[in-house]
């Protein structure tokens, strides 16, 4: 324990003395600060030694925990001497930080003091301020005295308060500013949060919705369908001996891997008013060519597409977790097949099947890309957000007030969710091992799944078959005549001395493929950390450490993009126009992904597991690394997926954030769309699909399944 | 303080409101089996767990070999547990499993692999190493569990209902092996289960526990003769509870039972009501009557073979007793007279 505490005194004093304190404007990889010591590089004490008298506190406060460490003799008196220090640093570097900006500080007693965004220096003197804090509070015996489990909490709160909370902060300051700039107050605040513009009954007699009410349909409808489909999907894959399992998991993959806007586009292609299939049931039948895509259906229809993946991904988790001795112990009870599967695999299934819904039902709350291209009239909280910030009348106020309502709409998804649950317990994967078979589905349950499933997976395949096609022909819908143009003018190769990178979509191609392996593993990290704090620990205010993770799951991504922006362009956290920023928003947007798979995995791993490898000498570093991320394969595998392949396809929070030097594919591709360079734009996405696919199927074969059985057999 | 002893000094356990554990002081010598035995929710896991380090003290002090492990992680703590579900690693092999301890402690892998073959050879499950827990046996897991404990050599191994997952026959075959593996290697053993045979069987000594509290501690022979409690009478062993009425005490004892005096040659404290512990197998049955016999009728007999069990309506209440076989047993309804010796039975405050 004191040795912890040491060593992170150390590294801290290391950062202040060593480390440029402020951002580096060439990055800090450029090394171009270790030139200028007294300048740019300058570390933190170098500054105070300049003048910066107030960067002082944060270096005195370790030096502090350091002397405490080696002075005093008392265990007790020292864990209390490390937690002021540490916490008098961490607010003393928080205060500086949020007092002086770059244009000079908030107080009129300082001065003309102005400093610029805080640096890596800043970053390791915080990290071991907070590691000091979290030492010494788990050496006074909270979190059973493990100070890498206090440490993890303290580290996640901390990231979480940074890069959710304080950047919602500037959001929801605005929802009280009054109209016209003249200042903040809340007499404005109840009228518009309530206003009938937003909850609007009106579609139910002939007219427009408002998009709360638009909203909410919607999620239900989605998340509702799309665990149905998940759920098809993942008995099929588990329960019977369907020929191609293979296929239908490639199949069942490649909507997550679109970005959102080409299913949508596709999907134009097929139905819209000049779509194939229109066209063909107007000349077969004489239908009438509607514009039924484009409102509530179109949207629903596309949803479905995107996010059935995402439950199928959850529920197959779940569907292959439980204990075969389960449904063999009720078919020794006289069940038969059907009773066995409703009372007793359904059952079992019900945290997955709830994580399903919620996903899904807050996946279409968020969704931006989909109502973008086929809402139509068919307005969403989500879009309604974007064209109030981003529209001819911008009007922060409104936008702030909208995703209020949203956040209200999510949590209370997860509230229900929680009471629908109860505290069952539902471990099935205990230390005992089984060996049993799973049961198969009785002939009607196989064959609505069959019937429900296949048509859908048949379904996928013509709408990629077509983005393919529509890649390769010079103008869909006109001239179907055979063309490599729309790839030769993105992705074109010169070898005329040397490899050149000529083609238009190489700079946003490699950039976003760089931030999404970087972004995947970080986020899958801080996911699962996240559920293991959730189910294994017991420590104070765990309640609302599960709330708080759980809300920046209820952000959408057009808030946290606008959200990002507001808070990260100035000090004392500039980071606008970096590659951090990008990081840093796909790992707090898709973490709450990797802690909901975490949560459903890990609550079907026995705990007894965890106390016999600590009981065997291992710390819970060693028991995470060997014990509980090995059983986790399927889940891990989820998150990395998930999260990687968010991070190419993510289109809202990413077009606010993306900058010259940091393009993404995404962005890149709405620019294509808008200037109706089609071609182009399904060029690219064929590309980033099939890149997303061979990453998807690499990480499959490195990962593996886990090995729990004898083998994964299906009863005949 | 002597390596492997166990002590905790005023111990209390809570979860928010409710008690888990009162306060607390026991000793555990060193190379001993301690069972701690008691119903359901008694404290005995916590107790466990405790020692363990898988729980933290509410208040007082824990000890083992002498060192004070209060505010110490189970991960530094020398000591091995044995859970109820084995709670084996499903991805590792046999082998990996109970090289896991060792490994952890970074040991040179020759070294390793050749400790951990010596566990399994112990537990008589050499050759098995490569397979996987979920291709083994119920009781084979077990001994997998007993041997991954063991080859770390703790101070003190604890074991949480280690047979409870077993069958009768075998059950009574691996509580040898443990008790021989214990003596063995010396160890201390720390033994909690809720079957009184089991723990008779194996244990050095019996700490009995009762809603959160010891209700006695002893060996299982202090249990048996010297019950403090009519609890621990009927709990160690099974006993019929007679109401009596004690007229004389001091060195020597005479009591009232229906209106007849008795003498019982021990001591006993206090005058007043007290309870009569009769083992089932010190009745005595005959068909005539005889002087201080209470008259009993048999409704219900079952004959097992080595014995033979009664049910008996008294004026007293149910007796239970068990008989050695006869060739004229008793049959349902017939009258009956009970005695017992005098020396035989023992009397617990009621």
């Amino acid at each position: 324990m004191t040795r912890t505490a040491r060593l992170w005194s150390l590294v801290g004093l290391a950062g202040f003395i060593l480390l440029p304190w402020y951002m580096v404007p060439g990055g800090f990889l450029s090394f171009g600060w270790m030139a200028d010591p007294a300048g740019e590089g300058a570390s933190g004490l170098t500054s105070v030694l300049e003048g910066r008298f107030w960067l002082s506190g944060p270096g005195l406060a370790l030096l502090a925990a350091l002397a405490a460490g080696s002075l005093l003799k008392d265990a007790q008196a020292r864990a209390k001497a490390w937690v002021i220090c540490g916490i008098a640093g961490l607010a003393l570097l928080a205060a500086q930080g949020l007092l002086i900006l770059g244009t000079g500080p908030r107080l009129a007693m300082l001065g003309d003091a102005a400093q610029p965004g805080m640096g890596l220096g800043a970053f390791v003197t915080a990290l071991a301020l907070l590691f000091v804090t979290t030492t010494g509070i788990s050496a006074r015996g909270q979190g059973r005295g493990d100070a890498f489990v206090t440490g993890l909490v303290g580290l996640i709160v901390a990231l979480v308060g940074v890069f959710v909370f304080y950047p919602m902060a500037f959001i929801l300051i605005r929802a009280f500013e009054l109209k016209g700039g003249a200042g903040f107050g809340v007499s404005e605040f109840l009228p518009r949060f309530l206003s009938s513009e937003t909850w609007s009954l009106a579609c139910l007699a002939g007219g427009w919705c408002g998009p709360a009410i638009n909203s909410l349909a919607l999620a239900l409808a989605t998340g509702l369908g799309t665990t149905l489909l998940g759920l098809s999907f993942a008995l099929i894959f588990t329960r019977t001996d369907f020929a191609a399992k293979k296929l239908l998991r490639v199949l069942t993959i490649l909507p997550i891997i679109t970005p959102p806007f080409v299913i949508g586009l596709a999907l134009i292609l097929l139905f819209g008013r000049a779509g194939t299939i229109t066209e063909f049931l107007h000349w077969a039948f004489g239908m009438e060519k509607t514009r039924w895509l484009y409102g509530f259906w179109g949207v629903w229809l596309a949803q479905m597409l995107s996010f059935t993946p995402i439950a199928f991904l959850v529920l197959i988790g779940v569907v292959e977790g439980i204990s075969p001795s389960m449904e063999e112990a009720s078919q020794t009870l006289d069940a038969d097949r059907w009773q066995t599967f409703r009372r007793v695999s359904l059952p079992l299934m019900r945290p997955g099947l709830a994580n399903a819904f919620l996903l899904g039902f807050i996946e279409s709350l968020a969704d931006f890309g989909n109502p973008l291209v086929l809402g139509g009239n068919f307005n969403v909280l989500s879009t309604e957000i974007y064209f109030a910030i981003v529209g001819t009348v911008a009007d922060p106020a409104k936008a702030a007030i909208l995703s209020m309502i949203l956040l209200a709409m999510t949590l209370g998804a997860f509230l229900v969710q929680r009471r629908w649950l109860g505290r069952k317990s539902y471990a099935t994967v205990t230390g005992k091992a089984d060996n049993g078979q799973h049961a198969s589905l009785n002939p009607g349950l196989k064959w609505a799944c069959y019937a429900t499933a296949l048509p859908w997976a048949a379904f996928t395949l013509v709408l990629y078959a077509l983005i393919v096609f529509g890649s390769f022909v010079k103008l869909w819908g006109y001239n179907h005549s055979f063309t490599l143009a729309h790839y030769k003018q993105a992705f074109a190769i010169s070898f005329r001395n040397g490899v050149h990178f000529t083609g238009a979509a190489w700079d946003s191609y490699f950039s976003t493929l760089g931030i999404a392996a970087i972004s995947a593993p970080l986020t899958a990290m801080v996911g699962l950390a996240t559920a293991y704090l959730l189910v294994r620990q017991k420590f104070a205010g765990k309640d609302a450490f599960e709330f708080s993770t759980m809300l920046s799951f209820a952000i959408p991504g057009t808030v946290i993009g606008v959200a990002y922006v507001m808070a990260f362009n100035f000090p004392p956290i500039e980071l606008t126009g970096t590659a951090i920023i990008l990081i840093l928003v796909f790992v707090f947007r898709n973490m709450p992904v990797g802690v909901r798979g975490g949560i459903a995995a890990m609550s079907q791993l026995d705990k007894s597991l965890d106390e016999a490898s600590i009981m065997l000498g291992a710390n819970s570093f060693t028991t995470l690394r060997r014990v509980i991320l090995p059983l986790l394969g399927p889940a891990i595998l989820a998150a990395i997926t998930y999260s990687f392949v968010r991070a190419i396809t993510s289109v809202s929070a990413v077009i606010f954030l993306v900058s010259a030097r940091h393009n993404m594919a995404t962005s890149f591709i709405v620019g294509r769309v808008e200037n109706n360079e089609f071609g182009i734009a399904i060029a690219y996405s064929t590309v980033l699909i099939v890149t997303m696919l061979a990453a998807i199927l690499a990480l499959q074969a490195v990962i593996g399944r886990r090995r729990l059985r004898r083998s994964d057999r299906v009863a005949a | 303080m002597t390596k492997g002893s166990v002590r905790f000094e005023n111990v209390t356990k809570r979860y928010g409101e409710v008690t888990a554990l009162k306060p607390l002081t026991l000793d555990i010598q060193p190379g001993t089996l301690c069972t701690l035995l008691g119903p359901s929710g008694c404290g005995k896991t916590t107790t466990l767990r405790l020692i363990a380090g898988l729980e933290s003290a509410s208040e007082g002090r824990i000890l083992i070999g002498g060192q004070d492990v209060t505010h110490l992680s189970a991960t530094y703590r020398r000591v091995s547990m044995v859970f109820q579900s084995y709670a084996l690693f499903p991805h590792m092999t046999v082998l990996e499993n109970v090289a896991y301890g060792l490994s952890v402690k970074r040991m040179p892998k020759a070294e390793m692999a050749q400790r951990a073959e010596a566990g399994l050879e112990m537990v008589g499950l050499k050759g098995f190493g490569a397979r996987l827990p979920s291709e083994l046996s119920g009781g084979q897991q077990q001994r997998v569990a007993v041997a991954r404990a063991i080859v770390l050599e703790p101070e003190v191994l604890l074991l949480d209902e280690p047979l409870s997952n077993l069958d009768a026959k075998l059950r009574r075959h691996v509580r040898e092996e443990i008790r021989q593996i214990q003596q063995r290697l010396g160890l201390t053993a720390v033994y909690v289960t809720h079957d009184q045979e089991e723990a008779m069987a194996v244990s050095d000594r019996i700490i009995v526990m009762k809603n959160a509290e010891i209700a006695q501690e002893g060996t299982p022979h202090d249990l048996y003769e010297r019950p403090a409690s009519a609890f621990i009478a009927d709990f160690i062993g099974d006993a019929n509870l007679l109401d009596v009425e004690v007229t004389e005490s001091g060195a020597a004892t005479r009591l009232r039972l229906l209106g007849q005096d008795y003498a019982l040659p021990l001591a006993s404290t206090a005058k007043g009501p007290a309870k009569l512990v009769l083992r089932p197998h010190q009745v005595r049955l005959s068909a005539g009557p005889v002087p201080g016999g209470i008259p009993a009728e048999v409704s219900y007999a079952a004959y097992l073979g080595n014995s033979i069990q009664y049910t008996l309506a008294t004026p007293a209440g149910e007796v239970f007793a068990i008989l050695p076989p006869s060739a004229h047993p008793f049959a349902k309804g017939d009258s009956v007279v009970l005695t017992w010796q005098p020396e035989d039975v023992r009397l617990v405050a009621a």
